[in-house]
């Protein structure tokens, strides 16, 4: 294979240096892909691209309503060091794609910013971006907290707006650089499964039956080609 | 409009490029055979940086991995779904069918979930069994070798247990059991429901020198880039080519219908190029339809001529009928002692499960025939657009608060990551004859053919195996210490029994058998009334069992291109 390099030193996780410890040097070769030298491909077909760069030229949220939706999703998801927040994760170019990819999602968000600004004036007589953060945390523990017990298309919109631009905040933060890190997401590398490390193992209680690990691969074997004998018995 | 033929005569002229159709290049083209593949989608290679999804992180993209243009997700990589622009298709009202295709060279397999199951002695021989569907015209020891053959030539992880109706093989290890695989051990093992190590197409050894070994990122569905999986392209069609045969691919290619000469015999295939949407011909001695269950049949229905006025292979008015998929129906459930999770390792682990429940039921004290096994997810998986709905729902288990906003937020989404534990069952449904696909005059796609209209009904029995799988599932969730979430799915939703084409394993419609008054293809895959032509898709599965049909089509299309080897030496086709 051209396109296949291999490495010597990678990133392992915990299980992996379990095996490190016990294992051969040769355990780190791996096949690993190479990256494109073009992300904006980011793996789309021709006709994937030319829709994203349709509905990237479309502005869906005018500046006011911007505004308001980079200001709620801090107050939802505050920055917080040293992952920052939603402005780091660009939760609200997030939120104005997304409401365009999946057009479902359009009048509840706009809707539902209209309904903020409008009860913020008929109770403290201004706009919500411009309250203050007092007035502004009164309107939103009125829609934050959805009935559990009643589905919620079947609530009211103000509170469907707001189920939905916490989801969309929260996942815009968690799925972009920052949010992962803050997660602590260790995995989508190239690493050697060897199992669940002890600690971990021990935190929830849980053991492996060493019958059943007995019969799971071997890892300083993995690249010594596979053979069996006429029963399927693995020889390597 | 004159239609373009191309003055070569191939040995083989093979419609469709996944698992049935890759197969046969391989097979055919060691033999020395000049083979046309035809397939309807472009060309990919999983290794090619320019469409590769492997490893890309969600922020790579505008919509965060949101599955708005692929079903599956983002990343997935299936070109296609289950709707495609100007590629309709039709249902009798009052009856489903969610029909999933895949354009692209490799279709289906290039995404699929890999669990590599083989059929048993019992799954050949419905009818003796039970009494419902019929018996293949051949059983398992017909089969046997052939697994063998691809157990050793694409590479399976699993384990030999000695199941009678779950056959050893010759199996790769398998990697250990994720921590939620361990509670679901636990917890079904508890009610009597046997977990071994699962069963799929991953390299977690190396097996020869042209393809890598699974370095464990847990994306199968993206297609393997190092060929640590099995697609058709990079583990059987590309490896036929790089040995020498002669293999050539016309991508882009919609077939229209298979071409016959005055005897009735076939000629070759007729496609529309999708580049300049012109017709054109390609003549083949012998062609072998794999463009998937139900395209296939569309393929020979739409073969009319004199000779054959009913469509090719259709004397029988079996083409289309006994169309069947597995059954499904999951549940997924919230786990309290996986809460609070280290984030110390890297648990993506292989694209699919590292264990997995066969069927263990005695359906002599059952309400159903046949069986389903369980597949098992959950585990601290890659976030993608989803991630973090309704982060602190689970709170209500607790009589606390949900929704809000605030820091607090970042502490349920850490609490819960990797709390959640889904079951699926997948099962075998019975193959009926009122089940079928069939020609739709009135539609055409935007090529101008005819496309296929549905009339599939479950019966009871089906529902009834979905009712057991939920009891079962709800057992075990309790077993783990669990919560079941959202409500148990009741009768009145058929106990959450997807829609027929749902689990995408369909089969049956060019089934196999011995009297040609009831099926299409003989016991070799062949039409029974035109010697030249073969399925090697899943249409002639004259029943499916309680496994993925993967490897079986896998087997057969390698005993049926064995078998045309033979003929084509005798000069019988």
């Amino acid at each position: 294979m051209d396109r296949r390099k291999s490495i010597q030193t990678i990133i392992m996780g915990a299980g992996a240096s379990a095996l490190m410890f016990h294992g051969c040097k040769t355990d780190t070769d791996m096949d690993v892909p190479v990256a494109s030298d073009n992300n904006a491909y980011f793996g789309r077909t021709p006709e994937e691209l030319e829709r994203i760069e349709k509905l990237k030229a479309i502005q869906l949220f005018n500046e006011h309503e911007m505004e308001t939706i980079t200001l709620l999703s801090t107050i939802i998801l505050p920055p917080k060091e040293p992952h920052g927040g939603p402005i780091e994760a660009e939760v609200p170019e997030f939120i104005e794609f997304i409401a365009k990819d999946i057009p479902e999602l359009e009048l509840t968000l706009k809707g539902g910013l209209m309904w903020l600004d409008h009860q913020c004036n008929v109770l403290f007589d201004q706009e919500f971006k411009t309250a203050s953060v007092d007035q502004q945390k009164q309107i939103l523990d009125t829609i934050a907290f959805q009935d559990v017990e009643i589905p919620l298309d079947e609530q009211p919109l103000e509170i469907q707006f707001f189920a939905l631009m916490r989801n969309l905040t929260v996942t815009g933060y968690y799925t972009s650089k920052v949010g992962i890190a803050d997660l602590g997401y260790k995995g989508n590398q190239p690493n050697i499964w060897d199992g669940v490390p002890q600690d971990v193992l021990d935190q929830h209680g849980v053991a492996y039956d060493p019958e059943w690990i007995a019969k799971c691969v071997d890892q300083s074997k993995r690249n010594e080609i596979a053979e069996w004998d006429e029963n399927g018995n693995l020889l390597t | 409009m004159q239609i373009k033929e191309a003055p070569e005569l191939y040995d083989v002229i093979i419609v469709g490029s996944g698992a049935g159709g890759g197969m046969a290049t391989k097979q055919l083209a060691d033999a020395g055979l000049n083979v046309a593949v035809v397939e309807a989608g472009p060309f990919f290679d999983p290794a090619d940086p320019k469409t590769m999804t492997q490893l890309k992180w969600p922020y790579e993209s505008p919509n965060r991995g949101a599955g708005t243009t692929r079903a599956f997700g983002g990343w997935d990589m299936a070109y296609g779904g289950w709707e495609i622009e100007g590629e309709p298709y039709t249902h009798e009202p009052g009856t489903k069918f969610d029909w999933f295709r895949s354009h692209m060279l490799g279709g289906r397999t290039n995404h699929w979930g890999r669990i590599s199951l083989r059929f048993g002695p019992k799954d050949f021989k419905g009818k003796t069994r039970d009494g419902h569907g019929d018996d293949w015209p051949i059983g398992y020891e017909d089969v046997k070798p052939y697994y063998d053959k691809v157990d050793k030539l694409i590479g399976v992880y699993g384990t030999n247990e000695g199941l009678e109706n779950d056959p050893d093989g010759f199996f790769l290890p398998p990697p250990k059991p994720r921590l939620h695989e361990l509670f679901y051990i636990n917890g079904a093992q508890k009610s009597g429901v046997p977990v071994i190590p699962g069963r799929l197409s991953m390299l977690t050894k190396r097996i020869n020198k042209d393809r890598g070994v699974c370095f464990y990122c847990g994306q199968c569905s993206r297609s393997c880039s190092v060929y640590a999986d099995f697609s058709s392209g990079s583990c059987l069609i590309f490896p036929a080519q790089k040995s020498g045969g002669k293999v050539k691919i016309y991508v882009n290619s919609v077939v229209r219908e298979v071409t016959t000469n005055a005897e009735g015999k076939a000629t070759g295939v007729s496609y529309v190029s999708k580049d300049d949407l012109k017709e054109y011909k390609l003549k083949g001695r012998v062609v072998i339809l794999a463009a998937s269950a139900c395209s296939s049949a569309r393929i020979l229905l739409n073969s009319k001529s004199k000779q054959h006025p009913n469509g090719l292979g259709n004397s029988s008015d079996h083409v289309g009928r006994y169309l069947h998929d597995s059954t499904g129906a999951s549940r997924a459930a919230f786990v309290p002692a996986l809460m609070n999770r280290k984030v110390s390792y890297n648990e993506d682990g292989t694209g699919g499960m590292h264990v997995y429940s066969p069927w263990w039921g005695d359906n002599s004290k059952l309400d159903f025939p046949r069986g389903y096994h369980i597949e098992v997810g959950g585990g601290m998986r890659q976030p993608n657009y989803g991630f973090g709905f309704n982060a602190n729902e689970f709170n209500k288990f607790f009589g606390l608060n949900v929704g809000g906003y605030g820091d607090v937020l970042r502490d349920d989404v850490k609490k819960y990551y990797g709390s959640v534990v889904h079951m699926a069952g997948r099962g075998e449904s019975i193959a009926r004859k009122e089940n079928y696909c069939e020609i739709d005059p009135t539609t055409v796609d935007k090529f101008g053919i005819p496309v296929l209209k549905f009339n599939y009904r479950w019966s009871d029995l089906e529902v009834k195996q979905a009712k057991h799988m939920q009891d079962t599932f709800e057992e075990i969730i309790h077993n783990m210490g669990g919560e079941p979430l959202g409500d148990k799915p009741s009768a009145d939703i058929d106990y959450g029994l997807l829609a027929p084409g749902r689990i995408i394993h369909e089969v049956g419609t060019t089934r196999m058998g011995d009297d040609p008054k009831t099926s299409v293809t003989n016991k070799f895959n062949q039409l029974h009334d035109v010697d030249n032509v073969f399925i090697v898709d899943a249409g002639p599965f004259t029943s499916q069992a309680d496994k993925n049909c993967t490897w079986t089509i896998l087997a057969l299309s390698w005993r049926a291109s064995d078998y045309i080897i033979e003929q084509l030496k005798q000069q019988n086709l």
